[in-house]
């Protein structure tokens, strides 16, 4: 089971939410909801699953609920229907106490407009949450300290957040949500508010301290470059509904509906899809020292090209072409097929195609994909690559002719 | 014809005589509870006095003087407000000033002792702020003497009814500020305490208190202001001070006296609002979300 599991959420906002729940339970729609009982639907039939450890982003313009839904993870927003289950405790069935203990050790936020507290100290800002929890202040303020360095602050903790720029506050923000120790870690548009290039910045920060931390996070952002960027799964959002639910290159190629289709149009795609996306077996994996079998082999399957290996590792690259050459040249007999191999560039799995494109164009031969220990994991040509470059239309109805549909048309 | 119209003209005799019957039967059946609570109040408020008109008057000076320098931090605010209090002993009013100080800080501590609280209720719930918002205007709007008749039934002349008209009257702008300012608190700043799992009380004390105490100081101060108006009215039933001076002129057609008294009265204004102002200021240091 996942460690938080949000099912069947429903979420409506008005005076009498029960009653309207039927109404849309019949079959009303969110606009008609709206005019006749002046109810708005928030959430409608929500139902994700987030693995603990992973980054888990939830995309949507503004309005399409994805606040409303990161509040009903700690229950800042009581759902109309549905249930919430975090490490197998229904959030529901909380008593109030029960519930802010909950908040206290279980998870923490962090908020776009970072809500810190003006009138404390950078450092009692961070310790914060230790303070609720009733921790003596000695060792909450060694604690703040530790976050306070991790985050890159150290030499401010005794300022107060009116004097930081933007991007330092978010650090006082993120800093006292990691100082709970808590195993989840929600974000709301943490990182909307800052400039660009800070915003990168404290995207590789968060990248980096996930990667030594593991904790589980739920990012919230209306931004699809940063969902792509952070995500290890993405669910987009909009109106209230998931229109889609998936890892980053899933999305990307396989868009769910249009709307989706039109979120990732203008998305960089060299920079975003990687490698392993249109990694393929060789066609021809040549292994032992013999070249005639080699040959044998790579005709066996009509490859032009082979790709040696040595127990696990990889040695090189060849072409059947060269290789006849070798079998039936002079002195034939000394060589082996490890002196053939012509060792040229290889890529990692995780390069994005952005920087393995102009190595691959200048090979004639489709670039081998190295792994850590050397292994060969499969080969990447450029027109695979540029397969996945294109724009993909939804699944199912094509999307409304565009500019460029027409100009190939005519 | 009228008669008829008006029901016989009879509501105001029912009015009057439920009023009447409620008072008589306050002071004839708690008539003691009212003694003990105003002979406590008194207790203090006598106790104050003679230690602000028994003390030497330059220790009195000198305590001012500190007062204000450690609400501002300024020395030229400190030793202006020494001057101020000066002027009025020149006057020849210190003795009365002192009463008029002692019956300002009793009301004023009552004030907020009542005020703060219920506006952290008003805040908190708009049923309760729906309730106690017409109370409110009805306390800054119905002339002081129709309840001073039956306070004075109830306590006597004096003291202590003067220092209850005067926190009737000055107690509704701190109830109003209080709850103003508590529902400006940045909403996102409330929702990280609470996202954080701080109590109610957490989030009221750590939060929701101390960044609405500019607003708070706001209230102090107009609630300050307002008990000084009252003390010529308070003067009336009794209460000594500065405000007794005024009437004295009133009544013996003396305007000079009548002009002296006021002055007096100005300057303590003047000494109070600084005070409470700069605190107020010192206050919003630090209180306001970055943006």
């Amino acid at each position: 089971m996942a460690l938080i599991e949000v099912e069947n959420v429903t979420k409506i906002f008005g005076p009498a939410p029960k009653r309207a729940l039927e109404r849309y339970r019949a079959g009303l729609s969110k606009e008609a909801l709206l005019a006749e009982t002046g109810h708005t639907l928030g959430l409608a039939d929500v139902s994700l699953s987030i693995e603990k450890g992973e980054i888990f982003v939830v995309m949507g313009l503004s309005g399409s609920g994805k606040s409303t839904l990161i509040r009903h993870i700690n229950r800042l927003i009581d759902p109309t229907a549905g249930r919430i289950m975090v490490d197998g405790v229904n959030v529901l069935e909380m008593s109030n106490r029960a519930l802010e203990r909950f908040r206290r050790t279980t998870m923490s936020m962090v908020f776009q407009r970072f809500g810190l507290m003006p009138h404390r100290t950078v450092l009692q800002n961070v310790g914060y949450g230790l303070a609720v929890r009733g921790v003596r202040q000695a060792a909450r303020d060694a604690k703040a300290m530790e976050w306070i360095e991790t985050v890159g602050l150290s030499g401010y903790e005794n300022q107060y957040p009116t004097q930081l720029s933007g991007g330092m506050q978010q650090r006082v923000g993120l800093a006292r949500a990691l100082a709970t120790d808590a195993e989840i870690l929600l974000m709301d548009e943490a990182f909307s508010a800052l400039d660009p290039l800070i915003r990168s910045q404290m995207q590789d920060q968060l990248i980096a301290l996930q990667a030594k931390l593991g904790k589980t996070v739920v990012f919230i952002t209306h931004d699809l470059d940063e969902a792509l960027r952070l995500g290890d799964h993405i669910a987009i959002l909009k109106d209230g509904r998931l229109s889609q639910v998936g890892r980053p290159h899933e999305i990307l190629l396989n868009p769910a509906d249009d709307y989706v289709a039109e979120f990732v149009r203008d998305v960089n795609r060299a920079r975003v899809l990687t490698v392993e996306v249109v990694m393929k077996p060789p066609q021809a994996r040549l292994t032992g020292e013999n070249m005639q079998r080699a040959l044998d082999e790579m005709r066996r399957v009509g490859a032009r090209y082979g790709y040696i290996v040595e127990g696990e590792r990889y040695r090189g690259v060849t072409s059947a072409a060269r290789l006849e050459e070798a079998v039936s040249g002079a002195g034939g007999n000394s060589q082996t097929l490890y002196d053939v191999a012509e060792t040229g560039p290889t890529l990692a799995a995780d390069d994005a195609l952005e920087t393995a494109l102009p190595a691959a164009l200048e090979t004639e031969y489709p670039l081998p994909v190295v792994g850590d220990a050397g292994q060969l994991m499969g080969v990447v040509s450029p027109s695979e690559m540029s397969t996945v470059l294109a724009p993909p239309k939804a699944n199912g109805a094509p999307l409304a002719s565009r500019p460029d549909d027409e100009r190939l048309a005519s | 014809m009228n008669d008829t119209l008006f029901l016989g003209e009879r509501v105001g005799d029912w009015i009057r005589d439920a009023t009447n019957a409620f008072v008589k039967y306050l002071v004839v059946q708690h008539g003691d509870t009212f003694e003990a609570f105003s002979n406590f109040l008194l207790q203090a408020l006598v106790w104050l006095e003679r230690l602000l008109r028994d003390s030497p008057v330059l220790a009195v000076l000198a305590a001012l003087g500190l007062i204000a320098y450690a609400a501002s931090r300024s020395l030229r605010l400190a030793i202006a407000m020494v001057v101020a209090l000066w002027f009025v002993g020149t006057l020849g009013l210190w003795t009365q000033a002192m009463q008029t100080i002692a019956i300002m800080i009793v009301a004023v501590g009552i004030a907020v002792l009542i005020g703060v609280p219920v506006g952290v209720l008003t805040a908190k719930s708009d049923r309760a702020r729906s309730i106690i918002n017409p109370i409110l205007d009805l306390m800054q709007t119905i002339p002081s003497f129709v309840y001073l008749i039956p306070a004075v039934m109830l306590f006597g002349l004096g003291k202590i009814p003067a220092v209850l008209a005067t926190v009737i009257y000055a107690t509704p702008p701190l109830i109003r500020l209080t709850d103003l300012g508590i529902r400006h608190v940045d909403a996102e700043v409330v929702e990280a305490s609470r996202a954080f799992g701080a109590t109610r009380w957490q989030m009221l004390t750590g939060v929701q208190i101390p960044l609405a105490l500019p607003s708070i100081m706001q209230g102090i101060n107009q609630t300050m202001m307002m008990a000084l108006a009252m003390v010529v009215i308070a003067s009336m039933i009794g209460a000594r001070g500065v405000g007794e001076t005024v009437l004295l002129g009133l009544q013996r057609n003396d305007a000079g006296q009548g002009l002296i008294g006021g002055i007096a009265i100005v300057i303590l204004a003047i000494i109070f609002d600084r005070i409470s102002q700069s605190v107020g200021a010192r206050a919003q240091t630090h209180r306001h979300v970055a943006r």
